[in-house]
């Protein structure tokens, strides 16, 4: 079954890291990516640039309105996601928690309403 | 390097952690003892060379360090060269700090580990201010940014500051719970959860760290049984180090490491200091925990595994220190000692709720249908794979399913 990781920041605590700890964060996504990938549960990833670079689209109110983000002003943002294929919640979870992110931001773990072939 | 230079790096290691409990006790100011004290051993790095090493280089810090403290009080401007040769000037003597210093860096750490203070950064918390590591050296063996790592210690130390954490030892009646929480901080130091690919590179230097912080414990607070109980875990644990993973790159669970592989030095040194704890005659679940340690280990002697008296130690550890792990262990081991059934009996007593997301449970559920010959053991296998995020780990797992 396949679920979807939100992982919601505090912006700033990318934007304050330095060069050298960026390159470390990296490196230990990159460690989680892998470790992901070996036991064959990897689906998907992305890492997104700041809410700030976001454009939010409309068509609702039968006009097309273009606003510059972001979507929602709140402290913690959606700064990237991964899709997983596991069994169930339980091993959804067990990866979540394991995902860097957990240590400082918020992850949302979200079943797939996608029907399977 | 310098002789002065080493001599102040020396220093440095040796008595940081003492000299910032001595500045930070009056005000339980943390923060602006780690400016003056940081302060003084720059200072000390320009002027021991010149001027030679004082005969009481601790003392000469502290003084020097009380000065800055007293300056800024007065105004920033007031920190000039000038000022520093006078300190230099006082005698060793009257530099040499007056109060009980015999244990300041217990009190030190009873701070860190504060019921006010966050859980998670009671470690960090302790690395930095009792050993003097940069936040960017404990940063990523806690998987943490930098930034965030800094913020999380600032924010505690003004805690600290604003709320007037005392820095005292807990009374009698505090005395356990509070020492509790200084001991988890070790021991979560010690066993740090890591990904994958990362656990080379810090891994080994948190160990070597909270083993540090154990064997310090264990010299300011002798005659704490559970303080030697937690010592000789990590002895204990750090004497199997080398037997975790064999020559193929395979995980070895506890049972099946090859017993040459283990440190006999340190597997002797945690012996010794389970049975002084004992003689104290105050059992804790971290003494039961070691005395658990110690069965798997007289495996170096006897070549055999005592499941019989692992299980009771996992009951009498039951009793006081309940947890879903302790009840999964007693399981595990009560299979090994009267045999698959017994064992699995053992797991459906544990409340399924608790279980359901358990990767320990899984697995030695998988374990025992496998030892019974009952065909859910593949099932079992596959939810406890599942739930495995260690690449070894899984590995192992998938191995012993087939």
């Amino acid at each position: 079954m396949r679920y979807t990781l939100f992982l919601y920041n505090e912006e700033s605590s990318w934007a304050d890291m330095s060069e050298a700890d960026v390159q470390e964060q990296l490196g230990i996504f990159g460690a989680y990516i892998q470790d992901l990938k070996d036991a064959g549960v990897f689906v998907d990833t992305d890492w997104l640039q700041p809410s700030m670079a976001g454009t939010v689209i409309t068509l609702k109110d039968g006009q097309r309105r273009v606003q510059d983000g972001p979507y929602a002003d709140t402290k913690e943002q959606l700064g990237g996601y991964f899709v997983i294929d596991v069994p169930d919640l339980d091993a959804a979870l067990a990866w979540a928690e394991k995902c860097p992110t957990a240590r400082y931001g918020l992850i949302e773990v979200r079943p797939s309403a996608m029907p399977t072939e | 390097m310098t002789t002065a230079q080493a001599r102040a790096e020396e220093v440095a290691r040796a008595s940081y952690g003492k000299l910032l409990a001595i500045l930070a006790a009056g005000s339980s100011d943390i923060a602006r003892a780690e400016d003056a004290l940081a302060d003084a051993f720059r200072t000390a790095l320009e002027i021991w060379p010149e001027r030679g090493i004082p005969d009481n280089p601790e003392g000469w810090l502290i003084t020097t360090s009380r000065n800055r403290l007293k300056d800024g009080y007065r105004s920033a401007a007031h920190r000039t060269t000038t000022r520093i040769e006078e300190d230099i000037d006082m005698p060793a003597a009257t530099a040499s700090p007056s109060e009980d210093i015999r244990d300041p860096r217990l009190k030190l750490m009873f701070v860190c580990a504060h019921p006010a203070i966050g859980d998670t950064v009671r470690a960090p918390l302790m690395l930095q201010t009792v050993l003097g590591l940069e936040a960017e050296q404990i940063a990523p063996a806690f998987l943490l940014p930098r930034a965030t790592l800094a913020q999380r210690l600032v924010r505690a130390k003004r805690k600290i500051k604003e709320a007037r954490i005392p820095f005292v030892l807990p009374d009698q009646a505090d005395m356990p719970d509070r020492l509790e929480a200084v001991l988890e901080a070790i021991y979560g130091t010690f066993a740090l959860d890591w990904n994958g690919e990362v656990s080379a590179s810090g891994e080994e230097d948190m160990r070597r760290e909270a083993l540090f912080l154990a064997d310090l414990l264990v010299e300011m607070l002798p005659d704490e049984p559970e303080v030697l109980g937690l010592a000789a875990i990590l002895s204990f644990t750090d004497a199997r180090n080398g037997a975790r993973v064999d020559s193929h790159g395979h995980f070895q669970p506890l049972e099946t490491q090859d017993v040459r592989l283990w440190d006999r030095m340190r597997t002797v040194r945690a012996r010794a200091l389970l049975v002084r704890a004992q003689q104290i005659g105050r059992i804790g679940r971290f003494q039961l925990e070691a005395a658990i340690q110690a069965v798997h280990a007289d495996r170096m002697m006897t070549g055999i595994t005592n499941w019989r008296a692992i299980a009771q130690l996992y009951e009498g550890l039951l009793q006081i220190a309940p947890t879903v792990g302790a009840a999964v262990g007693r399981a595990a081991a009560v299979g090994r000692a009267a045999g698959p059934d017994a064992g699995l009996r053992a797991l459906e007593q544990i409340d399924p709720e608790a279980v359901a997301g358990f990767q320990p449970y899984w697995a030695t559920r998988a374990h025992l249908l496998k030892a019974g010959d009952l065909p859910e053991a593949d099932d079992a296998f596959d939810k406890a794979i599942s739930l495995t995020t260690d690449p070894v780990l899984r590995q192992y797992l998938e191995r012993q399913r087939v």
